[in-house]
């Protein structure tokens, strides 16, 4: 029974309590035993995690699952027949088998197409979840949808759900980035904070550094003028006017806060351009992600629609997802568009998964070499699938049945779950409503979904709104 | 199509179980199954249940789902929240079997994937056997199911009408008795045996009020003024001035924005344009410079185009007035028309009861109200006569949007359109050519995805030419609601109400007409019977009486009465919140059960009662209460005090706050002499007319930089609000989602502000006039710094403070020598830098 500001004056701790004392009373308790007054210090999850944090490599269009992670013998052999009538599935039309082949990889002998060499060597790390579905099958619902859980009203992202959760491992950087956001099919709402305290919100670096001789860039992180030194001689005259305001006014835990903030805002533009700048890696590391003689790895990616492609450097894109991670946020994501491919599916879709297939595997390999594989979640997908019937010579929405796959962060390796009938038209076994992976995705964070949760509008709100099944077969 | 409650198997069937003759006589239960048939059970039935069903209905789920148990006998013949689970002998007529038969998405149990087909065929055969069933014991205990009780309802706090209490006789030598409210105050403060703190100096307290009624800080010629003047009537002559003053409209305008999620976009799926919703801003902003009373402005929001005047212009006037109703988030690509509708309605009964009753009935949607007595036949009954009503708000039918409307025409002598120039007839012809070539690729193109996009363009270009008169004025058009015809065909041709687009399926209501209940809100579940409209029965004495209008201007006239126990309470109560920090009923948004009760009843009945009786005059309102001893307080910590009190809610100070976000920038504007306080024509999304928000291609350029644009000069209220897309002056410092309807604004503190006020290139700006202002008009330092803490603060520095802050001039300049700052800008830019380093200082952004 209590708002924001009420909790934020009956603290009278300012923002440092804000989200503490708006959590439920196991959080609460859960938060006063890390007695640390910042709300985006680390916390405890509800139990043990699996995964201490997330790589969301976000297909922004939605890749089709029957031409690269779920094989369809039939649809091959009865390509061309009419396709069967179905509630809910747009196309009807003929079907239209993978122009691609399908092989077992790896030990564990997961199908992979041939549209990933690359990632396919990594087969048994992987966790195909083959048994998705979605409300509906259009772009701007689905995408909200996979971010925010619902569609219908502003809500939260899950990488500001995760960071309310769990905090930041590193107070110099912000716990949520994402790279290259969309503009369109929501926008900032896909990363950001709706009702939560703003700071939980994703800080966004555009897309527009990558693959160029700059640096990606972050608002406001960067004095166009001053030097970082002359900076700090200003900074500290600055401090020194909001220790007297401090001791002049009495106790004010919000001037206190203000000139933390400061502190920590002076050190995040130190930090932040370094970790931005990629070109300290070593040639093999570069190489790995496939970013070499000044190439950013991976291009753009085909396809249809308004927005096109257009990305640039998805290798690069990748290797700072994993520095970032590396110097303790909590959730990255990458967004690459361009995969709606309703026209020349052949060779759009090839174009768009070479640029990723080496960067993703090379991502991979790093991060297995770095030992930290076992408890970084990374994720791939796009918000629904593609129809197994033809549309021309491309493939048009289905939100009945697709893929996203997951790997580490005590995610099964080489491992399926769920599967779609034998066209691909509609999941019919283990599946996974998005709601059910938000869920999956908080759990092996060591987080309830049932239980995490801010009060709003009169009610307690959460990610998976009233759903939400863990998928337990899928943990390790 | 989205759905609202949980989708499970008992929950979605409404229906009762049908006598089906079967095996055993009476129940149809076969109650003394045979060994055979509990073998059966034993082998087929049980393991399914405990592998595939217990995990939500047994005692030994987390959260019993559908109040449904399968763990006993009892549980599966009871059945769940809408009835049994089983007609014994009839597996087709079984809710149970129905549902593991997967045929409909909604009920399909388990939720997870489908069972065998042969495990489904056991558990018909089972049902036909009359399902034997062995398991004794009680099923689990569900909560009785929630019923609102109306009448019980009405004797709340808040659904009592405002009662005067007399006013408390109380003393304290320290403390004078400006008005009531000190003695309503003083009485709380009494009771616990605390002292409030002494006053504030003059200093401060001109530099509060100055920021609290209009938003920017007082010049220094103003705050030097008020501490010459030693009359009694100081300051009562400040807060007239004030009051007076245009910038307390956008104050105060601003405020109430707020609660009216005003934005200049759709948001949502996909965001377009509202080209035409600044004229509502500025009602707002004029109603509150005009003191409209606020009753009037209840009525013109709710129903300004049902309201009769001869005076053409304040027809026009009131016609923008109910842009409150259509300036709405909207999903302009929802294919379904009647899931559109009621999407936009829920979305008006959202704003109505939450802005001006302070509860949330959208709650009742799909259920009665968890905390409020409030069922789901009074969100009908008010959905009723938002259905009766057409939203004219707009729009172009474009890629991903498809419910365009029209909009309402303005008298000629309504305020002037934001396009201020003609179209030239060549502009028309170029655009008229514009159409022919997209008209004539669209019909020879054999591919119909290749047409999707001209298509659009010519959609857009469409809708410019539209925009102008025939002589090339731009046409004057608002956002705003009419009524629907009482009766089919009342209306000409031209469209009616929002049209379905490609693939769309389901209609909205053509005329006006009740509602019935959609179950659990899902469009395809209406009920026979229709809800008569009318308003929330826990505050009304009787039904309203409407058939061929919708019920707006009845609905307005319940709500801006005196009779309506929470109007008055609610706004007094947020005056009160902007002017003290918190409200006295601390959940400014909540009024209902879940929110917190007030904190001196007494007094906010008597604010109340007085808002009424001085005519609604919000003006009024915020004199008394500024004029009170209690605001002029000082806010200085005091321990004693604290302790008993540390929310402050009995107001034994003021407590200080963070400026706003548009506080902040535009007082950052105002020292620096940029301010531009003419208020400006209209907006840049206007300019840029229908459309897809910041799309390069289509134009959309022009507002992308414009939201950011560091040259802009005008005050805050007037930068242009795109949905997802705040300025970040704004969104940084909790400006609120559009999107939302907020009653109140946290207070972050974050270091992306820090970072904003280090090198955003706005706050660079404004640091740099500020230096060139002081440059010009003092000469030494130690005047310079004087002339700084004055224009800034309100207030000489101290002997300390000038010390230390030349020592920083100095330092700094010499850093910038250094670093190799030509000489020529060292003075400037060390001048500058001092400027931004008090803009970010904890003095400059908070009013104490």
């Amino acid at each position: 029974m209590f708002t924001r500001r009420h909790l934020l004056q009956s603290t009278s701790s300012g923002f440092g309590y804000l989200a503490f004392a708006a959590l439920a009373q196991e959080q609460a308790a859960r938060a006063a035993a890390d007695a640390a007054p910042n709300p985006l210090s680390p916390k405890k999850p509800h139990f043990p995690a699996k995964a201490k944090r997330v790589i969301f490599l976000c297909m922004e269009g939605a890749p089709s699952h029957v031409d690269t992670f779920d094989y369809k013998p039939k649809l091959t052999a009865d390509d061309g027949k009419a396709a069967p009538a179905r509630r809910g599935v747009f196309g009807g039309g003929k079907l239209m088998g993978s122009p691609f082949k399908f092989e077992k990889r790896g030990e564990s002998g997961l199908w992979i197409s041939d549209l990933f060499p690359e990632l396919a060597k990594h087969a048994d790390k992987l966790c195909l979840l083959n048994g998705m579905h979605t409300d509906l099958p259009n772009h701007p619902q689905a995408f909200l949808q996979m971010h925010c859980g619902i569609f219908q009203f502003p809500r939260p992202s899950l990488g500001a759900w995760a960071l309310y959760g769990l905090g930041t491992e590193n107070a110099n950087l912000p716990g949520f980035v994402t790279i290259g956001p969309p503009q369109n099919n929501g926008g900032p709402a896909n990363y950001g904070a709706s009702f939560l305290p703003a700071m939980f919100q994703g800080t966004k670096i555009s897309r527009s550094g990558f693959g160029a001789a700059s640096s990606p860039q972050v608002s406001n992180l960067k004095n166009p003028k001053l030097t970082p030194a002359a900076q700090r001689e200003q900074l500290d005259f600055v401090q020194s006017l909001n220790q007297n305001a401090l001791d002049a006014g009495g106790e004010n835990p919000e001037i206190e806060g203000l000139i933390s903030s400061y502190e920590l805002a002076f050190r995040m533009q130190g930090e932040l351009p370094k970790l931005l700048d990629t070109s300290t890696e070593t040639a093999a590391t570069l190489k790995l992600y496939g970013i070499e003689g000044g190439r950013g790895g991976g291009g753009m990616g085909g396809g249809f629609g308004p927005r096109g492609g257009g990305a640039g450097g998805f290798g690069q894109q990748c290797l700072l997802a994993r520095r970032l991670v590396e110097a303790g946020v909590r959730f990255v994501e990458l967004a690459m568009p361009g995969w709606d491919h309703h026209r020349n599916l052949k060779d759009a879709l090839t174009n768009s998964c070479t640029a990723i297939d080496k960067p993703i595997a090379g991502l991979l390999e790093d991060l297995k070499r770095k030992d930290m594989l076992k408890d970084t979640l990374v994720i791939w997908g796009g918000e629904f699938g593609r129809t197994p019937s033809g549309q021309g010579d491309g493939r048009d929405h289905n939100a009945r049945g697709y893929t996203i796959w997951m790997a580490g962060g005590g995610t099964k390796g080489g491992f399926t779950h769920g599967r779609t009938d034998d066209y691909g038209f509609e999941a019919v076994d283990g599946k996974v409503h998005v709601h059910d992976w938000h869920a999956t995705v908080l759990h092996l964070l060591g987080l309830d979904h049932e239980k995490l949760t801010y009060r709003h509008a009169g009610r307690e709100m959460r990610l998976t709104d009233t759903k939400g099944n863990v998928v337990k077969e899928i943990v390790a | 199509m989205p759905r609202f409650l949980l989708a499970s198997l008992a929950a979605t069937l409404g229906w009762a179980a049908p006598a089906v003759a079967q095996p055993a006589k009476g129940t149809g239960f076969a109650d003394k199954p045979t060994p055979d048939q509990l073998a059966f059970f034993e082998k087929k039935i049980r393991p399914v249940l405990v592998e595939s069903c217990y995990k939500c209905h047994s005692a030994e789920a987390e959260k019993l789902k559908g109040e449904l148990s399968l763990d006993t006998r009892e549980g599966v013949r009871k059945g769940g929240a809408t009835g049994p689970s089983i007609v014994p002998g009839n597996p087709d007529k079984s809710p149970l079997i129905k549902g593991i038969r997967h045929k409909d998405a909604d009920t399909a149990m388990p939720p997870k994937g489908k069972l065998p087909d042969a495990v489904i065929a056991d558990f018909e055969a089972w049902v036909k056997m009359g399902a034997p069933d062995p398991r004794d014991g009680k099923a689990v205990a569900t909560a009785p199911k929630y019923v609102v009780d109306v009448e019980k309802g009405r004797s709340f706090w808040a659904f009592v009408p405002p009662k005067a209490a007399p006013v408390p006789q109380v003393a304290n030598p320290k403390f004078a008795v400006h008005n009531e409210i000190d003695s309503f105050l003083l009485a709380g403060l009494n009771k616990k045996g605390i002292k409030p703190v002494g006053d504030a100096d003059k200093r401060t307290l001109i530099r509060r009020v100055t920021l609290d009624l209009t938003g920017l800080p007082p010049t220094s010629d103003e705050v030097e003024a008020f501490v010459a003047d030693s009359s009694t009537k100081a300051f009562e002559k400040v807060v007239d001035r004030l009051l007076a003053s245009p910038r307390f409209g956008e104050r105060w305008g601003r405020h109430w924005l707020d609660l009216a999620r005003y934005a200049e976009s759709t948001g949502k799926t996909a965001n377009f344009n509202y080209p035409h919703a600044w004229r509502y801003r500025d009602y707002v902003i004029a109603a509150f410079n005009s003191d409209k009373p606020y009753d009037q402005f209840i009525r013109e929001q709710l129903a300004g185009d049902l309201m009769r005047s001869d005076d053409p212009k304040v027809r026009a006037e009131r016609l923008v007035a109910t842009g409150f109703l259509a300036i709405g988030p909207k999903a302009l690509n929802e294919n379904n028309g009647l899931q559109f509708e009621l999407d936009v309605v829920d979305e008006q009964i959202d704003v109505t009861t939450q802005a001006f009753l302070g509860i949330t009935a959208a709650c009742a949607r799909c259920h009665d109200h968890k905390f409020d007595p409030i069922p789901t036949r009074d969100y009908y009954a008010l959905a009723g006569i938002f259905r009766s009503t057409e939203t004219c708000y707009g729009t172009v039918r474009f890629v991903q949007s498809q419910r365009p409307s029209p909009l309402l025409q303005l008298p000629a002598e309504s305020a002037p359109s934001a396009v201020a120039r003609k179209l030239s007839a060549e502009e028309r012809a170029t655009i008229e050519k514009e159409i022919a070539d997209l008209k004539k690729r669209i019909a020879e193109s054999t591919d119909r995805i290749a047409t999707i996009f001209p298509a659009a363009q010519l959609a857009l270009a469409q809708s410019k030419l539209d925009s102008y008169a025939a002589d090339g004025t731009p046409k004057l058009q608002a956002m705003g609601v009419r009524d629907k015809p009482a009766r089919a065909g009342g209306f000409g041709a031209g469209g009616f109400g929002p049209r379905g687009g490609f693939g769309g399926r389901g209609a909205g209501s053509r005329t006006i007409d009740d509602s019935p209940v959609y179950t659990r809100g899902e469009p395809d579940q209406p009920t026979a019977e229709k809800v008569p409209r009318g308003t929330l029965q826990v505050m009304s004495k009787s039904p309203l009486k409407v058939k061929s209008v919708s019920g707006r201007l009845e609905l307005a006239e319940w709500i801006a009465s005196r009779d309506n126990p929470l109007t008055a309470r609610v706004m007094v109560n947020r005056v009160w919140m902007h002017l003290f920090g918190r409200g006295i009923v601390p959940t400014a948004d909540n009024f209902g059960a879940a929110g917190q009760p007030p904190t001196n009843p007494e007094l906010l009945d008597h604010l109340a009662i007085g808002f009424m009786d001085g005519g609604w005059s919000v003006k009024k309102l915020v004199k008394r209460v500024v004029m009170s001893h209690a605001y002029q307080l000082d806010s200085k910590f005091d321990k004693a005090a604290f302790e008993a009190d540390p929310d402050n809610a009995l107001v034994w100070r003021m407590s200080p706050r963070r400026l706003d976000a548009e506080s902040l920038r535009d007082s950052m504007l105002a020292v620096s002499g940029q301010l531009d306080a003419t208020p400006p024509v209209g907006s840049v999304v206007a300019r840029a007319g229908e459309g897809p928000t910041g799309r390069a291609r289509l134009g959309g350029d022009q507002v992308a930089t414009a939201i950011n644009d560091p040259r802009n000069p005008h005050r805050s209220v007037y930068l242009p609000i795109v949905r997802d897309n705040l300025p970040e002056a704004l969104a940084l410092f909790d400006a609120p989602d559009p999107s939302l309807i907020a009653a109140d604004r946290p207070t972050t503190t974050v270091p992306s502000q820090g970072l904003f006020l280090l090198n955003n290139p706005f706050v660079l700006r404004s640091a740099d006039a500020a230096a060139e202002k002081l440059l010009k008009g003092t000469t030494t330092d130690t005047e310079r710094i004087r002339a700084a803490y004055l224009n800034f603060y309100g207030r000489p520095p101290g002997e300390k403070e000038l010390a230390t802050a030349e020592k920083f001039l100095h330092g700094f300049q010499a850093k910038l020598a250094r670093d190799r700052v030509p000489a020529a800008r060292q003075e400037r830019e060390t001048w500058a830098a001092f400027c931004q380093a008090l803009f970010a200082s904890a003095e400059f952004q908070y009013r104490r």
